[in-house]
């Protein structure tokens, strides 16, 4: 019996304090006055709500006739959260998932951790979900018992109906309104996992019908009574601001409105994002220097400098790589580079902002509501309960929308001009004023004694990467006796932070490519090579390790069967990548051919241990998403800066991955386990940079060293 | 300002609009069709894309003074309640993550399934060039085109 205690105080329930009357639901009314003037009868199962809904807790309300709502409480940024969270309440809850509506809930104290981030949704609200359904069924289940005067133990339910042991019937709608007055149980049971119905299998993105009619679901469809758009002009380049401008020009611009300065750049409010576009090319602004203007030729040659120093504090120092290198036949030494990177999601950032009295509501895409609304409130200086914040669906996140300085930009404009405004960045502004993923180099190195590996290091660089650009406890950590781990930073003033799997989207690609460019020295076949390194910190690992070396063996032997290591066809050449991020396991093979003496992707082969897989349709697209984003940004990004200013501000500069780049096939296997689930938003992007790095070393004889590989000679 | 008479999704309407603005904002800014994507502004994304006459173009980058007489299709006219076979090859394939491209994504496969019956690989990757998809969605893309020529 998987019986757990509720913890549930009475306020954490939505509204449930106030319920006495007959618990008709007051919940979320305050949202109903900046209801968007589109339709939303679109949704199909609109057309069969209930006349009441009976909220039974913060997450979930039922109708009299059977149908639940239950909120979704994390952004929602393309990883399928908005389903596969509600689908762990249904679970629990044991109703029909075809009576569920899934809605958005807003940022409120009554959820924890509403945050689209470190591919840590599922695995931190995975208990809460389930005891949130689960404490919904025990009170039907106690309203049913009352109902009846029998003993709850003797009843049971399944897809939102309760049964006696005389064969009656009661659906949870005829008794959600008893329900929804009873006390909360202290504890209750939960499912055995091999009783599950809803969770591991296939449920279609619950936003599907209106993705694919076009219905109003993302921040840039955000329509309120009264709003104008909203363009900023920020300064062209990193370490300049704004000396004067002159608007005359565009003030001109049919349908502008007001062209104003905030927040040291230049806002233009307009009828439409048009007038407001083109007003935005009309501004005549005058920048000056205010600041180091950066190149990334320095940047470059400061970070490749920096791996030749070391720290007096370490981050990883096991046994002495010194010795081990005195007494070395050879030291093996490899150097990796990757360059700055902007997010790129295909909605550009934009924000909804209402400030007015001393309040505010906003709402847009962004995935960390709870600390925007703490920015906010700082850079206002109101209370955060003055503060409504509402998340839309969003198109891409990555990383990018962690930053809502978008948000207050748009609650600056709102206040400026005093109305309700939309603030769209283009295309332009978004990439040129971008938070970037950091570039960063690192050295490896291994001391080789009589063919054996006997010490390994590295070194890293990063751009404003003062918390380091390593992870020293994972992977070969407790694997071998000598081992070490540095890292250093250089400060800029271009902005940067996290980028879709921090640090090890480009540090993975980097360990992945020596250590198999390491075993074809050593002789040793690469799959054999990681797992007699990980056998030794399975049986007695040397120091902590934070990662755990069983199922990265388990991942690795599994994807060597499910890709024919070893018995690939001929002109097929296989390379093998296998890491742990974001506490899950992956391992990828990348099976690459030769046409025209080009290297082209055929296949990926990918094992994932994840814990209990959610939703795998749903898994899998984030799977080979993940893979197919790791190959385009490994094989043609390329950004850069020069005085300040970025090189690239549009797709005809920026390469990204297009159809015909993509591998023909993405093959993948999870490993069965009952385990706690874990996240898939990042962990199978990093690997795949070093599979696909190490079968065109195969196919080619040559090693990539430098992102973007298509930049080298190779590829060239 | 001028005003124009546009045929959008079968519907005739009069906008206010300056000459050189792109029909992609009429549809979200001024009727309210939001479906149809702003992604990049040049031409480049393929999240604008819709019907001018059957052809697949980029409402980004099409002057509203260029339309005239011509028939507008959009994401929301594709089809009578949302049965087109590529509307029921992308439910039936899961394919959208962020959704946010898909409905360009839809409208360039619509456009080709038009001309093309049975596109082979190489059509479809031709075909589709012009959309990107920062979430990687291209494998399901692809599969649904092709399950959407076979059922139509």
């Amino acid at each position: 019996m998987n019986v757990v205690k509720t913890k549930y105080k009475r306020r954490s329930f939505l509204k449930a304090s106030t319920l006495a009357g007959g618990g008709i639901v007051l919940g979320f009314n305050w949202l109903q006055g900046c209801k968007a003037p589109v339709d939303d009868t679109w949704n199909p199962v609109s057309k069969i709500m209930p006349d009441t809904w009976y909220d039974i807790n913060s997450f979930l309300k039922i109708g009299e006739n059977g149908m639940v709502t239950i909120l979704s409480p994390n952004p929602e940024i393309g990883q399928n959260v908005k389903t596969s969270m509600p689908m762990i309440v249904a679970e629990e809850l044991d109703c029909d998932w075809d009576h569920v509506v899934v809605e958005q809930a807003p940022l409120s104290s009554s959820f924890e951790r509403q945050v689209a981030g470190g591919s840590g949704s599922i695995r931190s609200a995975f208990d809460t979900l389930r005891t949130a359904g689960a404490t919904a069924r025990q009170m039907l289940l106690n309203a049913a018992a009352k109902k009846w005067e029998v003993d709850v133990a003797s009843l049971s339910t399944s897809k939102g109906i309760i049964t006696n042991d005389k064969g009656e019937n009661l659906s949870y709608g005829e008794l959600a309104s008893e329900a929804s007055v009873l006390e909360i149980p202290e504890e209750v049971t939960l499912k055995e996992i091999k009783d599950f119905s809803i969770i591991g299998t296939d449920r279609r993105n619950v936003d599907l019908e209106g993705i694919l009619t076009g219905k109003p679901l993302f921040g840039l469809d955000t329509r309120k009574e009264g709003m104008v758009h909203a363009v900023m002009l920020r300064p062209p380049a990193f370490g300049m601001k704004l000396k004067n401008f002159d608007a005359a020009a565009a003030s001109k611009v049919d349908g502008v409105y007001e062209i104003v300065e905030v927040e040291g750049a230049i806002a233009i409010t307009a009828k439409n994002t048009w007038a407001a576009l083109k007003a935005q090319k009309l501004v005549n602004a005058n920048w000056e220097v205010d600041g180091s203007l950066e190149n990334t030729q320095q940047h470059d040659e400061t970070l490749l400098s920096l791996l030749d120093k070391r720290n007096d504090k370490l981050k990883r120092d096991d046994g002495s790589v010194t010795q081990a290198y005195s007494e070395a036949d050879e030291i093996f030494e490899k150097t990796y580079e990757a360059p700055f990177l902007p997010h790129n999601c295909m909605e550009p950032m934009n924000f909804f902002a209402d400030v007015s009295g001393g309040k505010m509501y906003v709402e847009g895409p962004i995935q960390t509501p709870s600390w925007t609304q703490s920015n906010l409130a700082e850079a206002f200086k109101i209370d955060k309960e003055n503060i409504e914040v509402m998340m839309t669906r969003m198109g891409g996140g990555f990383g990018r929308r962690l930053y809502g300085n978008f948000v207050i930009e748009a609650a600056k404009i709102s206040e400026k001009v005093g109305k309700p405004v939309q603030l769209t960045y283009s295309r332009e502004d978004d990439m040129t004023l971008g938070i970037y993923r950091p570039a960063s180099k690192y050295k490896f190195k291994a001391a080789i004694k009589d063919g054996a590996m006997t010490a390994y290091e590295y070194v890293g660089s990063g751009v404003n990467s003062a918390r380091g650009v390593t992870r020293e406890n994972w992977f070969p950590a407790g694997c071998l006796d000598n081992y070490r781990v540095d890292s250093h930073n250089l400060e800029s003033n271009i902005t940067t932070g996290a980028w879709r799997a921090p640090v090890t989207n480009f540090l993975a690609c980097a360990e992945q490519s020596f250590v198999d460019e390491l075993a074809h020295k050593l002789q040793i076949d690469p799959v054999k090579f990681r797992i007699d390194l990980l056998d030794r910190a399975i049986e007695n690992p040397v120091g902590e390790i934070d990662y755990e070396p069983k199922k990265l063996k388990g991942v690795i032997e599994l994807v060597a069967e499910k890709s024919g290591w070893g018995n690939n066809a001929d002109g097929v050449h296989q390379g093998l990548s296998a890491y742990f991020s974001h506490n899950t396991y992956v391992a990828e093979v990348a099976d690459i051919v030769m046409e025209d003496g080009n290297p082209v992707i055929k296949k990926v082969t990918c094992a994932v241990d994840c814990g209990i897989v959610i939703n795998p349709i749903a898994a899998k697209n984030q799977i080979e998403g993940g893979i197919v984003d790791g190959i385009g940004h490994a094989m043609y990004a390329d950004f850069s800066f020069e005085d300040g200013k970025p090189s690239s501000s549009n797709f005809n500069t920026y390469r990204m991955i297009r159809m015909v780049e993509a591998p023909e096939e993405i093959d993948i296997h999870f490993v069965e386990t009952e385990n706690h689930p874990t996240g898939l938003g990042e962990p199978s992007l990093p690997p795949v940079g070093g599979a696909i790095a190490n079968a065109i070393a195969k196919a080619t004889g040559k090693r990539l060293y430098k992102q973007p590989f298509i930049n080298s000679e190779i590829l060239g | 300002m001028e005003n124009y008479n546009v045929n959008i999704n079968g519907k005739s309407h009069t906008v206010s609009a300056d000459p050189d603005t792109p029909i992609l904002w009429v549809l979200r800014d001024e009727l309210n069709l939001v479906g149809t994507k702003y992604g990049c502004g040049i031409a480049q994304c393929g999240a604008c894309t819709i019907h001018v006459d059957g052809k697949a173009v980029r409402s980004c980058s099409m002057p509203i003074s260029s339309i005239g007489e011509k028939e507008v299709i959009t994401i929301e006219g594709l089809s009578e309640n949302a049965t087109h076979p590529l509307q029921n090859a992308w439910r039936e394939h899961d394919v959208p993550q962020c959704g946010y491209c898909q409905a360009g994504q839809i409208m360039s496969a619509a456009a080709l399934l038009k001309e093309n019956k049975s596109p082979t690989d190489g059509d479809i990757d031709a075909a589709m060039h012009g959309n990107l998809c920062r979430c990687g969605t291209y494998l399901r893309i692809k599969a649904a085109i092709k399950t959407a020529a076979k059922n139509s």
